[in-house]
């Protein structure tokens, strides 16, 4: 007779089993998601600070090891918040730890990423990882590990010295096996691109064979900072409803729903509660258990509640975003290049804001080969994998049909497109891809589609503007013949002058040319 | 040496002379106005040319276009002809002919001007043509030479260096080849009461080895094919001016048929000039008649002879009886005969017997 032996496991045990679905699954991937969690999260904490980043970011080669892949050295040293000396061992030594649970967008959302990198870090290697970090004040130094088995921190080592110079940032430094070689040029886009959608962060990487790169900042400006929120109506399910009614110290369900949820106003509470055959007057704690599942779902179907409040939502902006892709794309002032941020909408609830950028022109053509090139963003992360199984790739070459906007198969486009949301639609662990909720599908294929429609003005502009170029270009050949052989011709020793000709020729250049810097707003943009 | 024919050739020469410089005045003050230069000539497109029975050969409507270099289609073409302007009246002034594979290959110097192919720079040369109302003639331009005159005719040269010497045609007994000096020059006497057009090179050297110029009293002319336009304009001189009759002598297919036709009644690309269509001329073989009555051999008519018979059914300068009758029955027979079919009745045959009959017959 076998014996069945029942246990629980911690979190940190559950991702030490299952590393691969949080992005650890091979040693290039390894180096690709440590690089990435540990820079998002010193991006986090310089926005916090509302503070231009300036990132320094390190890998080193320090052995080979038996399995054919090598062990490094990460360190990364950021100017943000920093942390407070207490919360520095759980929040680097505890999975689901963290202080982004709170309903903003951040890049990080688990309290996971950090942790489960040095996780990975310690069980390749068995070496401690450093800390480094003031709020301010003093600079507080720890060695810890990670006691897998109960998910907590092990602190091996504390020290405290003196901020002479007002410091303020975290460093994090952790070994760690992989295989810098493979994922090379994926990691250097990955810097690249998120330099992209941050144009206000400096981030430099020195590669583990002493290569330097650098992404300068374009702007000091940074986009605000997005407030917290209460949920909306629509995207609220049973358990936080309960929630609510269990901690809520409002009388009425009436000032219960504009209290706890965003988007509510006097006569909207009226109306939905009507709609969910509630009396406005009803004490919350009265509710019982089928009266919530009743509203929830009577929540999902009401129409006129305000939209929901996208002051949640971090947005690059149409500025910002162009600051980013000009200097990473190295535009130039005759390049096209066309921003759409749309209004925010909803996807179940969960507030969205879709932002595209259509880039095109010489530069382009130089930089690319011919056809769309795709950069996707998600909450100003870039994601690199999976392209193809996106809702972003299906949104263009499945929904638009690009010969109506002059684009054809030989055409280099960049299009990059930028989600944010308070909870992207990831269809993995490995946040690599957007699943193709419809209404996200069609409000990315709206953003594109305005911004396509300046290109398609731009394009056929261009066409026109090299068409009356090779016009002159042709008048500029033949006249000059024309004028020395009707000379020749009468017996004449001057030629005709033929300048007012080539003037009324070129007449019509500057014109095209005002008219295509100028590109108009189109009528219905952004609606 | 005659006063008379050099200078009427010098008349002609000084007013073409003068009408090509005309263009270049005409171009050069519309430019000083600040007008982008154009010229007016009538429409070569084919909806403007049209069979004129009364003349018997196809000529240009009324509508007339401008070339204009104002249009970006228009300004290449514009340049080459102003080009070709100044280059057929260097010809003219230096006395030089020049033949139009030589002209395609001169703009080949000048950059910008050059032409793609020779089709190119012969079409400029027509639209000169048409411009100017002038055969490419007067200003000295011809083509490749490859068809031959022979027979008692006397002629008397215009080409420089030439003024004014005779020659008889009968001096050479390969023909003479039709070149821009035959073609300038003026017939003074012939005793000759006919021409006999041949399409072929071999047949032609068999009538003049059998002395059919004597026994027929006829002037031979070969046009090796479809006869270029300095020997259909030699053709016309000789009826025209000369009062003889020409009698025009092909294979019997719809290619030799069309030979024959287009000597009489002109082509659609010189639809902009007389004196090039000889509509009292006739053709008196190979007919489809010929074929039965001779017991000829044959060969089957080809798809592409049949296609070509039908196109010829209906087009305007076919409507005569004999076309239509002679027509009907190569489509009805399905065959078709050479020249040299004529050879099985012996090498002689076709000058003792057949042509006497034929000549008899019309
Ligand atoms: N560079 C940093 N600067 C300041 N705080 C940080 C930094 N890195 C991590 N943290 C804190 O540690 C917490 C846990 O990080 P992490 O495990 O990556 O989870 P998440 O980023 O999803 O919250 C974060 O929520 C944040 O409060
Ligand atoms: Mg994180």
């Amino acid at each position: 007779m076998t014996q069945v032996v029942y246990q629980s496991i911690s979190p940190s045990d559950f991702f030490y089993r299952n590393r691969e679905i949080a992005g650890f699954s091979n040693p290039s991937r390894a180096i690709y998601s440590a690089v990435r969690e540990l820079l998002e999260n010193s991006l986090d904490a310089c926005e916090v600070q509302r503070v231009p980043p300036d990132i320094y970011l390190r890998l080193t080669e320090l052995a080979a090891s038996e399995t054919g892949s090598n062990i490094y050295m990460l360190r990364i040293e950021d100017n943000g918040t920093g942390l407070p000396s207490d919360q520095i061992p759980n929040c680097f030594g505890k999975v689901f730890y963290g202080s982004k649970y709170i309903l903003k967008q951040a890049r990080g959302t688990f309290g996971l990423g950090g942790t489960i990198t040095i996780l990975y870090g310690q069980i390749t290697t068995h070496e401690p990882v450093t800390i480094v970090s003031s709020i301010g004040g003093d600079i507080h130094e720890y060695e810890m590990m990670i006691d897998i088995e109960h998910n907590r921190p092990l602190i091996l080592g504390h020290t405290v010295t003196k901020n002479k110079k007002a410091w303020r940032g975290t460093v994090v430094q952790l070994q760690l096996e992989g295989d810098y070689s493979r994922i090379k040029s994926r990691l250097i886009e990955y810097i690249k691109q998120t330099a992209m959608v941050n144009p206000f962060a400096s981030i430099t990487f020195v590669d583990p064979r002493g290569r330097l790169f650098r992404f300068e900042r374009g702007t000091e400006k940074m986009p605000p900072l997005p407030s917290a929120v209460n949920p909306h109506p629509h995207g609220v399910d049973v358990e936080a409803f309960r929630r609510f009614i269990s901690i809520t110290k409002t009388r009425n369900m009436k000032t219960f729903m504009i209290e706890h949820f965003q988007g509510v106003r006097q006569t909207s509470a009226e109306k939905f509660l009507k709609s969910a055959d509630i009396n406005p007057k009803t004490k919350p704690s009265s509710l019982k258990p089928e009266d919530i599942v009743k509203l929830v779902r009577a929540a999902r179907k009401y129409s006129d509640f305000k939209r929901p409040d996208p002051s949640c939502l971090s947005p690059i902006g149409e500025e910002l975003l162009e600051t980013g892709i000009r200097k990473e794309l190295k535009l130039t002032e005759d390049d096209f290049l066309k921003v759409v941020t749309r209004k925010p909408s909803t996807y179940l609830g969960y507030p969205f804001i879709v932002e595209v950028a259509i880039a095109y022109g010489k530069s382009i053509s130089k930089q690319f080969k011919g056809g769309i090139t795709i950069i996707r963003f998600a909450n100003r992360i870039p994601l690199l994998f999976d392209e193809s199984s996106g809702v972003v790739w299906k949104a263009i070459n499945r929904n638009i049909n690009w010969s109506t906007y002059k684009v054809f198969g030989d055409t280099s486009l960049v299009i990059a497109v930028h989600v944010c949301s308070t909870k992207i639609p990831y269809k993995t662990v490995g946040k690599e891809y957007m699943a193709d909720q419809p209404e996200v599908e069609r409000e990315v294929g709206n953003a594109i589609r305005n911004a396509a429609r300046n290109l398609r003005l731009y394009i056929s502009r261009s066409i026109r503007i090299a068409h009356e170029r090779r016009r002159l270009d042709i008048f500029g050949k033949y006249l000059p013949k024309i004028a020395e052989f009707s000379a020749k011709l009468s017996d004449r020793e001057e030629q005709p002058d033929i300048e007012p000709l080539l003037k009324a020729v070129s007449a019509s250049i500057p014109e095209v040319e005002r008219k295509i810097k100028e590109m108009p707003t189109l009528v219905g943009e952004n609606s | 040496m005659s006063e008379r024919t050099v200078r009427a050739s010098e008349r002609r020469r000084e007013s073409t002379d003068a009408s090509l410089k005309q263009i270049g005045n005409i171009i050069y003050s519309q430019i000083q106005n600040r007008e982008f230069p154009w010229i007016m000539m009538q429409s070569r497109s084919t909806d403007n040319i049209v069979y004129d029975p009364e003349l018997g050969q196809y000529i240009l409507g009324s509508r007339t276009i401008r070339r204009h270099s104002r249009n970006i289609r228009h300004i290449r073409p514009f340049t080459q002809m102003v080009w070709t302007a100044w280059f057929a009246r260097e010809l003219v002034h230096l006395r030089k002919t020049s033949t139009l594979r030589e002209v395609y290959y001169s703009a080949r110097g000048q950059a910008d001007i050059e032409f793609k192919g020779q089709s190119e720079s012969d079409g400029i040369i027509t639209d000169l043509e048409v411009a100017l109302n002038r055969p490419r003639e007067d200003f000295n331009i011809f083509p490749e030479e490859r068809s031959a005159i022979f027979g008692d005719l006397t002629i008397e040269y215009t080409v420089p260096g030439y003024e004014g010497r005779r020659m008889n045609l009968t001096d050479h007994p390969d023909g003479v080849m039709i070149g821009p000096a035959v073609t300038s020059s003026e017939f003074v006497e012939t005793s000759a009461d006919k021409v006999l057009v041949i399409e072929k090179g071999a047949m032609f050297t068999r009538l003049v080895e059998e002395k059919a110029h004597d026994k027929f009293n006829a002037l031979l002319i070969h046009t090796a094919g479809q006869s270029p336009r300095s020997t259909r304009n030699i053709i016309h001189r000789l009826n025209k001016n000369h009062g003889l009759p020409v009698y025009i002598f092909t294979d019997g297919d719809p290619w030799g048929i069309h030979i024959a036709m287009v000597i009489i009644s002109g082509s659609a690309n010189a639809a902009h000039l007389r004196g090039l269509a000889t509509p009292e001329g006739k053709w008196i073989g190979v007919w489809a008649t010929d074929i039965l009555d001779y017991k000829l051999p044959t060969e089957n008519l080809t798809d592409n002879d049949l296609k070509r018979l039908k196109e010829l059914k209906t087009d305007p300068r076919y409507k005569g009886d004999i076309w239509q009758r002679e027509i009907d029955i190569f489509l009805k027979i399905g065959k078709k005969a050479e020249l040299e079919a004529f050879s099985r009745y012996g090498l002689t045959y076709i000058v003792d017997e057949y042509l006497p009959a034929k000549l008899e017959a019309v």
